[in-house]
């Protein structure tokens, strides 16, 4: 399942914007509800959000860029995230995370040239009983080896 | 006859093929002609086991477990039939490593439906809260206070002083936070609980409510968790349309209301107060204490923030009385713990018993070894914070104190086994590195600390002057743990520092290759 994200839009923007600002510290909520709408945070909504939320540009950005998850650009059409945490290292993922480097050829944090797959750690998906994990486009992948991971590779590269 | 089937909805369920496994069942049963009602439930911790489905008969709910798509058909057939199957594991409730349990907590996790209030009342629920509304708050911070509760996020602060705290601050407004910001790699209780028994979080976090003066809560859920987001918000919906969240709860004249916030990414917003940071929509920048929260938590307002399992310990103890709980656990270290057994282990999962097991009962008996079939090397206890103990200290007890002593931390109660393939250079630098990433950036030992301190470790993996560079990082590691304001730059020191003390074969090149030229 692709995630189907809508262009950026200015009035959209300032419409979900709005919807949020009224909450008590609403600046992730608002950045969260943006990056659900559009796939990433414009650039151009900082200083909306900024001026609904009676803050500054900069004080916007600090928060932005804090976060791990906010992006500044779209990610590729298929986003697989690898557990990198302890647990997952104790059950092998180490190997597992240099062969989806190695079948991609990307390393983590990096997005296939084609823009197919955006391949990112995550630092830990809670799943560190049948470890080691994946998420592919939100949907949780367990017991890792070799077989699924190549099945899940091919599977964002679709 | 109409066969009720249970199936858990959990996140580690679902990861290795739960909702596949219910396709197939309607599938199948459609098929067959059989009529079957499916109930999604929590997960019953048996984690090797999962997807562990079950089926109500009259002696009881006879589990199966581990069901694939391919095991349903023969599956439904010997639940039909109540005849043998190979993956039948008899009555759940009586599987031994259930069974040895003492599950205060996760009583009804994995056995009611997360999303009815009705069947969280029917097994329990809102007793305490009943219990606590006739009470009242003086009384309800004694009950608190005599069960011993202490903080089970990992600081282990005693709850019933922290609520009194907050209780007694004046202000206009006053919250209830709970911390979901559960980040430590090895630890899924909070998950587990917030997906199979929400409802008890609310509970617990109504109590503390109407015991502080607070009418509204928060709880901070990391995004990596979007089921337990979705089974919190599904049960604050159901709890408000019922009467226990709102103006005047459960017929009472107290109100009390909350909502989910969703973290974005920052492992160090699972410090408090970092966490309220930001909940108030900003960086999430580690303040210093004093002030504490009790008294200038969210928005200045006086606030209690605990962490889930603080929260979900809170309707038993009240419910059943403050010495039920007491009479569990040793020393300081009053009831039980939700342990969580986790990374190269055989039987990982959820295992809540008093405290006072050792570390050895834990990770050979109960946890069966490592699912590899090496011998087990090293665990870590506790998080990426926590120490990494050799099979040498397997005889420390579970107990917050006896941790301590041996310069480790239970932490948030998480355990992950390593076999004898690990490498704890990397494993030393992995911390640093870890350290480094998620800082906040707000006191230096801590960031800058933990980037010299990757690059030490490099030079000593690189075998340059090893033995001033391990000088160096010990003092390093010093000035993290007495300089920084918070337990990432604080505790980073506990995995480097045990991998040192306790696996120092690795780091110094073994002086074998003179001796061994004959």
């Amino acid at each position: 399942m692709t995630a189907v994200f809508e262009p950026w839009d200015e009035t959209r923007g300032a419409e979900i914007i709005a919807e949020h600002a009224s909450q008590e510290g609403a600046t992730l909520v608002i950045l969260h509800a943006l990056q659900e709408a559009f796939g990433f945070v414009p650039e151009a909504a900082i200083p909306m959000v900024a001026q609904a939320l009676n803050l500054s540009r900069a004080e916007v950005h600090g928060v932005f860029t804090f976060y791990h998850d906010f992006r500044h650009k779209p990610a590729g059409r298929h986003v697989l995230k690898l557990c990198r945490a302890e647990a997952c290292q104790a059950a092998g993922g180490d190997a597992l995370a240099a062969r989806a480097e190695s079948k991609l050829g990307v390393s983590l944090g990096n997005t296939t040239a084609d823009d197919r797959v955006t391949l990112e750690p995550i630092y830990c998906l809670g799943l560190c009983s049948t470890a080691p994990s994946a998420m592919l486009d939100g949907r949780l992948v367990g017991r890792l080896d070799e077989k699924r991971l190549d099945a899940l590779v091919a599977e964002a590269q679709r | 006859m109409n066969m009720k089937i249970f199936v858990p909805r959990d996140a580690t369920a679902v990861a290795v093929g739960a909702d596949e496994v219910v396709t197939a069942l309607e599938q199948i049963a459609q098929q067959r002609g059989l009529s079957i009602e499916i109930i999604r439930t929590g997960s019953r911790g048996l984690h090797w086991l999962e997807p562990m489905i079950e089926v109500a008969t009259p002696g009881g709910r006879v589990a199966y477990g581990p069901v694939g798509t391919e095991d349903v058909a023969s599956v439904l057939e010997s639940m039909a039939n109540n005849g043998p199957h190979a993956l039948r594991l008899g009555i759940a409730d009586k599987i031994p490593w259930l069974k040895r349990q003492t599950r205060l907590t996760f009583a009804r996790c994995g056995v009611i439906d997360p999303r009815s209030l009705d069947d969280y009342r029917a097994h329990g629920g809102y007793k305490g809260f009943e219990r606590a509304l006739s009470l009242g708050p003086d009384a309800i911070l004694n009950e608190v206070t005599a069960s011993g509760l202490r903080g089970r996020g990992g600081a282990g602060f005693p709850t019933g002083i922290k609520w009194k705290t907050v209780a007694q601050a004046k202000a206009d407004r006053k919250f209830i936070v709970c911390n979901a910001d559960e980040g430590d790699s090895g630890t899924f209780a909070d998950r587990m609980i917030m997906e199979g028994d929400p409802f008890l979080v609310i509970e617990g976090m109504t109590t503390a409510g109407i015991t502080v003066g607070a009418t509204k809560g928060y709880i901070y859920i990391r995004s990596e968790y979007p089921h337990a987001v979705e089974a919190m918000n599904a049960a604050i919906k159901a709890a408000r349309r019922g009467g226990y969240l709102g103006d005047k709860i459960g017929g009472s004249t107290y109100s009390f209301d909350m909502e989910v916030r969703v973290g974005a990414g920052a492992y160090v917003c699972g410090e408090e107060t970092s966490l309220l940071e930001s909940l108030e929509g900003r960086r999430g920048l580690v303040r210093a204490k004093p002030p504490l929260p009790a008294h200038y938590g969210l928005f200045g307002k006086p606030t209690v923030i605990n962490n889930v399992l603080s929260f979900a310990a809170i309707p038993f103890i009240l419910a059943e009385g403050a010495k039920a709980y007491a009479d569990f656990g040793m020393g300081r270290s009053r009831g039980t713990m939700p342990i969580q057994l986790a990374g190269n282990i055989r039987h990982g999962g959820l295992f809540e018993t008093a405290f006072g097991v050792t570390l050895g009962e834990l990770v050979d008996d109960i946890g069966g070894g490592t699912f590899t079939g090496r011998p087990v090397r090293a665990v870590q206890v506790g998080g990426p914070l926590g120490a990494y103990f050799p099979r040498a200290l397997f005889d420390t007890p579970f107990d917050y104190e006896a941790f301590a002593a041996r310069d480790g931390l239970i932490g948030h109660g998480g355990i992950v086994v390593f076999d004898d393939s690990v490498d704890m250079r990397k494993q030393a630098r992995f911390a640093m590195e870890f350290c480094a990433v998620e800082s906040c950036g707000k006191c230096t030992p801590c960031r800058i600390g933990s980037t010299r301190g990757v690059e030490t470790i490099e030079k000593i993996i690189n075998g340059e002057r090893v033995a001033e560079n391990l000088a160096l990082v010990g003092d390093l590691c010093n000035t993290m743990k007495f300089g920084s304001l918070c337990a990432l730059g604080g505790f980073t020191p506990y995995p480097v520092l045990s991998a040192l003390k306790h696996f120092r074969e690795d780091f110094i090149p073994a002086p074998t290759t003179l001796q061994a030229a004959e």
